[in-house]
């Protein structure tokens, strides 16, 4: 035994790296684990053939996939390795693998999505069981997302503001690790035999099934290498105009650019950490040492908003069982979706847009909000999960949680907003771009409208038509919904939801505009409030998480901070809230306000009656205390007074 | 996600039905503690808290009780399920009132008989916490939870759900609740509302259930399309009828919510006809087999009419001057939605000034609401001379000009939204709004453009009096005086509260 013990200890190990994301061998933390002290490493990616062609992945994301393999692949080669692309599922096969080439350590990048996370974790216990040391770096992200949340509260931050509060609190990320060279190599080594090719090759479209012709060359190359070449142009062209700030739309950003990086970062081909640290060192040398906005990684701290809102919450990409999802009684409109996903909806910017997807894999993402808020909330009211199915099939950079998170932001769904506002199908293109070449390039059979009717052509005199050599109705479809019809409809079905959500007096004034300003969340798993559709009165509980996103020692001075809770009768609001605020002024419906401190709950209960002020309690723990109607004040319950009533 | 464990900890009530046959009994959890409840403890409680802070302290959790629906068999299980959830034992617990009784286990039960000879108004009291499904297991333990089940006061208020499955994501109401509550408690029902799916069929169905409320005294009526209006599919004779009998039977309707339906000029006189003294709500958006005349009618008539919704092209000096007479009730809100379908196909009418004055004269405190989808060339009929309006929605783009002269003629606003503008900047309008509407507290913008400079023109001279300050952050350019980071504390020193622009997420 004691021989045995010390053979293990002095024994390099073999590893294998599990690449899944984090393609790539810069600031690949988990791959240099594989690789300090071992005697060999292997790089495994696992594809499943028969996956390949059931699974709903375009054909485009398979090519960029494919494309990132091979240039790992070559990367690993120019230092003696070689990558093993292993057909079959991780759990069958890894068991196999450790007995076959004597493994002893197990490294991958972290996964932050549940059910990445599952299958990791099934993953580790078979390779313990197999007396392999697992190793797991976290890189796909720039911070450890369980920190965030803890520091949070245990609660995922629902608001970006907030986010960017608790952002401003951690630590700055980690440095980017070197890249994998021969020297960090050192001796150690892969095995690589004769019929590498076929049995670890990286397969190609045709073999996984895909009919590949006609089929244009890639818009978006995938790979490491290639990423690498587009950050620098990227850092260039911001260093050459000098200006950091969001980049305002034009015709132009509606097309792919060779300096977009966002499918690159989606496959890991470019390590986030880099671009985070590249882009504060230019703006330092630009801007002369000034510290960097956090709106200057905009882009990547939204990625890492949607991933953290995600990382424990498995059913985060459905409505139902969703607890940050509002139900919206979306339509079931087969016929409407197809038109939608296949470009044919009738609205020359719509369909322009959706052929870019569908052709190129890639849109700009105030493109991506224009289809999203026409398929939901806009104009179909279908529902944002149907959408997010199409994107995950068609779109580069569609993640599981930036895709579901960014369709419920865009259906109203969560993460609200404080007034509807939907996009026009035909303004919102003729204002980015006047011109409409955008619409000629995806659309050519428009090409002969004028830039004033190609927003709106069914509007187009026939002559104006016949000349264009394009009649609508027969050569492009007719508008398949009256859009201001449909949003003047949608904005109603919208307010109605969230009055009741809040649950306001039931049909009576609703002044204003403007939609509720806490953030409300049914608790989905609260008994009877799903699985009671047919009730009488429609009873729930609602958990009403507040967002402060004033919170923080700098705004100490501004305490006070409103929550607006319309209530109705029968609801009960639980209002929890963070560590960071001390006081609120809880304002129901009427005129009531009450607030209290941290980690005590308030219970609140609207009344129907219009004028009778609302009875707001508060339970303490311990002793048990209570407060009848009437404000009061004391030294932990302090009341801003002249508040205004803003419905 | 969100399990027990995450309910924070607070006391709660909870009410579980104990079927012992033996021992009739209410088994009561304060704070996860079970203990028993007689009569007279109940009354006690209910006396001595005072029912609101009755209310406060405990809810009334509808833990399922595992009762089927039908009636139980006697004797067939002794204790139903008592699964306690994993978060109650995280709970803190204190000290239960002295006056309920304490078991800390079963084997403290009291023996008389108290479960069933609760007197009707306890338990009345606990169903009115409960959900409609707890409502009916719990009716199926005795005869007398059974006779409370069918008291009235349970029955004033119903919604009924109608969706196809082919339409619909949600559930419907049972057909059989449905036939029950025809049967039994349609005399009961006051605030009945239908929320249908897209589906023609569902919309039917909310005709047919309507045309069988005949013994009804129906308060509030809403029929509300929860995505497509298919009320409109519903061909308007069947419609009609169904309405009608509602219209007819109850005589003492107060509000109304009949948008996006075939609702006509005749239904509404017989509306007016049987409910002109109760009438105090009609919101008819979208109603296109109105008339002027027939919406006229109902303002002559129904002189306690207080909220009204209606289309632009319903509109006529005619209806403000009847809302305004002397013997009508000061009207509270007025709500019109101005739509137009295809550029330059509708042509809108102008309101004189002098009926506007006479509304406002009559009822200074309305609200008039106005939504508007319309393209921007058919803006010029609005606000030429000055109108009282409150609360303004841009759905569509509006046109720079149209802005200009809302600031000169809006003296009452109090809302804006601008969900769209063309590229020219809104500066000069938004700095005379700000100059002139003194009432503005809410100001919201979508796609359109304002310097930096020119917005902190407009916060500055608004200053802490908007309560809802809600920018997209594209709609703020930035120029030589502030940058977008600058603006944010800036806005906020003149709120004085701190403020951000509202995003998007960059995906």
């Amino acid at each position: 035994m004691f021989f045995l013990k010390g053979d293990s200890v002095n024994m390099a190990p073999n590893s294998i790296h599990w690449f899944r994301k984090g393609l790539r061998l810069h600031d690949n933390p988990a791959l240099q684990e594989a690789v300090r002290g071992a005697d060999t490493v292997r790089c495994v990616y696992f594809l499943d053939p028969w996956f390949a062609g059931s699974s709903n992945l375009g054909v485009h994301r398979w090519r960029f996939l494919l494309q990132c393999l091979d240039d790992l692949d070559s990367n690993l080669r120019k230092l003696n390795s070689r990558l093993f692309v292993i057909r079959g599922q991780p759990a069958n096969v890894f068991p196999r693998l450790f007995k076959e080439w004597k493994i002893s350590r197990l490294t991958f990048e972290y996964d932050s999505e549940p059910f990445g996370k599952e299958r990791d974790a099934a993953i580790k216990k078979l390779a313990m069981e197999a007396g392999v040391e697992v190793i797991v770096k976290i890189s796909h992200t720039l911070y450890n997302l369980d920190k965030i949340t803890e520091l949070n509260g245990g609660q995922p931050p629902l608001t970006y503001k907030r986010f960017q509060t608790l952002i401003s609190r951690m630590d700055p990320p980690e440095m980017p690790v070197e890249t994998l060279s021969n020297t960090i190599m050192g001796c150690c080594v892969t095995p690589v035999s004769e019929d590498h090719g076929d049995k670890y090759g990286v397969p190609s479209l045709e073999e996984l099934g895909f009919d590949i012709e006609g089929l244009p060359s890639a818009v978006w190359p995938g790979g490491e290498t290639e990423a690498l070449t587009r950050i620098e142009r990227h850092l260039e062209r911001k260093a050459w105009v000098a200006n950091f700030e969001r980049p305002r739309m034009n015709a132009n950003s509606l097309l792919a650019s060779p300096t977009g990086l966002s499918p690159y970062l989606r496959f890991g081909c470019l390590s986030c950490r880099l671009f985070y640290f590249k882009l504060t060192d230019l703006y330092r040398k630009v801007k002369k040492n000034n510290t960097p906005p956090l709106s200057l990684y905009g882009q990547l701290l939204w990625r890492e908003f949607f991933y953290t809102a995600a990382t424990t919450n498995p059913r985060f990409d459905k409505m139902e069982g969703n607890p940050i999802c509002v139900r919206i009684p979306w339509d079931k409109n087969p016929e409407a979706l197809a038109k939608w996903a296949e470009a044919k909806t009738g609205f020359p910017w719509i369909d322009a847009i959706m052929t870019q997807l569908r052709q190129e894999g890639w849109i700009h993402h105030l493109a991506r909000h224009a289809v999203a808020c026409f398929l939901t909330r806009g104009d179909l009211w279908i529902s944002w999960e149907e959408g997010m199915k199409v994107f995950e099939e068609l779109l580069l950079d569609a993640d599981w949680s930036v895709n579901a998170g960014s369709w419920m932001w865009l259906s109203c769904s969560s993460f609200f907003q404080q007034f509807f506002h939907c996009y026009c199908p035909v303004g919102f293109g003729r204002r980015t771009d006047p011109n409409g070449d955008f619409i000629r390039r995806y659309l050519p059979i428009l090409r002969g409208f004028p830039a004033k009717y190609i927003y709106d052509p069914w509007n187009a005199p026939d002559s104006v038509q016949a000349a264009a050599k394009c009649i609508i109705g027969v050569h492009y479809p007719k508008p398949m919904v009256n859009h201001a019809e449909a949003s003047r409809l949608n904005i109603e079905r919208m307010k109605q939801i969230y009055q009741q959500l809040s649950r306001y007096r039931g049909l009576g004034k609703n002044f204003t505009i403007f939609f509720c300003h806490a953030v409300f969340f049914p608790l989905a798993c609260f008994p009877g409030y799903h699985h009671m559709p047919d009730t009488g009165h429609s009873s729930g509980l609602y958990r009403c998480n507040v967002s402060h996103d004033m919170a923080g020692p700098q705004h100490s001075g501004n305490r006070h901070r409103n929550v607006y809770c319309m209530l109705h009768e029968y609801h009960t609001v639980n209002i929890t809230y963070s560590l960071y605020i001390p006081i609120y002024n809880i304002l129901c419906g009427v005129q009531q306000a009450t607030c209290c401190t941290q980690e005590e709950v308030l219970q609140v209960r609207g009344s129907e009656s219009r004028n009778e002020i609302l009875t707001v309690k508060m339970t303490l723990s311990p002793p048990l205390t209570s407060y009848n109607g009437k404000l009061q004040r004391s030294r932990r319950f302090m009341l801003p007074v002249g508040t205004s009533r803003v419905w | 996600m969100f399990s027990r464990a995450h309910v924070p900890a607070r006391h709660r009530l909870s009410i579980r039905i104990w079927q012992n046959f033996a021992a009739k009994q209410i088994r009561v959890f304060w704070d996860g503690m079970p203990f028993y409840v007689d009569e007279e403890a109940w009354n006690k409680l209910f006396l001595e808290c005072g029912s609101n802070d009755f209310r406060g302290h405990c809810s009334f959790v509808s833990e399922s009780c595992g009762f089927p629906l039908n009636r139980m068999k006697r004797g067939r299980s002794k204790c139903q399920h008592f699964t306690p959830s994993e978060g109650r034992k995280k709970r803190h617990r204190s000290v239960p009132p002295a006056h309920v009784q304490t078991g800390s286990s079963a084997s403290q039960r009291p023996t008389e008989e108290t479960w069933g000879s609760l007197p009707h108004h306890v338990v009345l009291h606990i169903f009115q916490h409960l959900s409609l499904v707890d409502r009916a297991r719990a009716s199926s333990v005795c005869r007398r939870w059974n006779e409370v089940f069918h008291i009235p006061e349970l029955w004033r208020r119903f919604e009924f759900e109608l969706n196809q499955p082919a339409t619909s994501y949600l559930r419907s109401t049972h057909p059989d609740l449905i036939q029950q509550i025809i049967k039994r408690h349609a005399q009961h029902l006051q605030y009945v509302s239908f929320k249908v799916d897209s589906c023609t069929e569902s919309a039917e169905a909310a005709c047919n259930i309507l045309s069988q409320l005949v013994n009804c005294t129906i308060k509030t009526l809403g029929l509300i399309s929860t995505a497509r209006p298919s009320f409109m599919d519903v061909s308007q004779s069947h419609f009609v009828s169904a309405l009608t009998v509602v219209f007819v039977n109850s005589k003492s309707l107060s509000s109304i919510k009949i948008d996006d339906t075939p609702v006509d000029d005749p239904s509404l006189k017989v509306l007016v006809a049987n409910n002109s003294d109760t009438l105090k709500l009609l919101k008819m958006s979208s109603c296109p087999h109105v008339s002027p005349a027939g919406i006229l009618c109902v303002a002559d008539q129904c002189h306690g009419l207080r909220e009204l919704a209606l289309n632009y092209h319903l509109l006529s000096d005619e209806l403000l001057l009847a809302l305004s007479s002397e013997k009508h009730v000061h009207l509270e809100h007025l709500r019109i939605d101005v739509v137009s379908e295809n550029p330059g196909q509708t042509q809108f009418h102008a309101i004189k000034k002098s009926s506007w004055d006479a509304l406002i004269h009559h009822s200074p405190q309305v609200s008039i609401v106005m939504y508007f989808f319309l393209y921007e060339e058919e803006f010029e009929p609005f606000f030429c001379e000055e109108t009282p309006v409150t609360h303004l929605y841009f759905g569509r783009a509006v046109s720079k000009d149209m802005l200009g002269r809302i600031g000169m003629n809006c003296p009452r606003l109090v809302e804006l939204v601008v969900c769209a503008n063309g590229l020219e900047p809104l500066d000069e309008e938004l700095i005379r709004i700000a100059e002139r509407c003194t009432s503005l507290t809410a100001i919201g913008l979508g796609e359109c453009e304002v310097t930096c400079s020119g917005f902190m023109e407009f916060v500055k001279m608004c200053g802490g009096r908007l309560s809802q300050l809600s920018i997209m952050e594209e709609v703020l350019i930035p120029d030589n005086t502030y940058s977008i980071e600058q603006i944010h504390s800036e806005v906020s020193k003149h709120l004085g509260r701190i403020w951000f622009p509202d995003m998007m997420p960059t995906w």
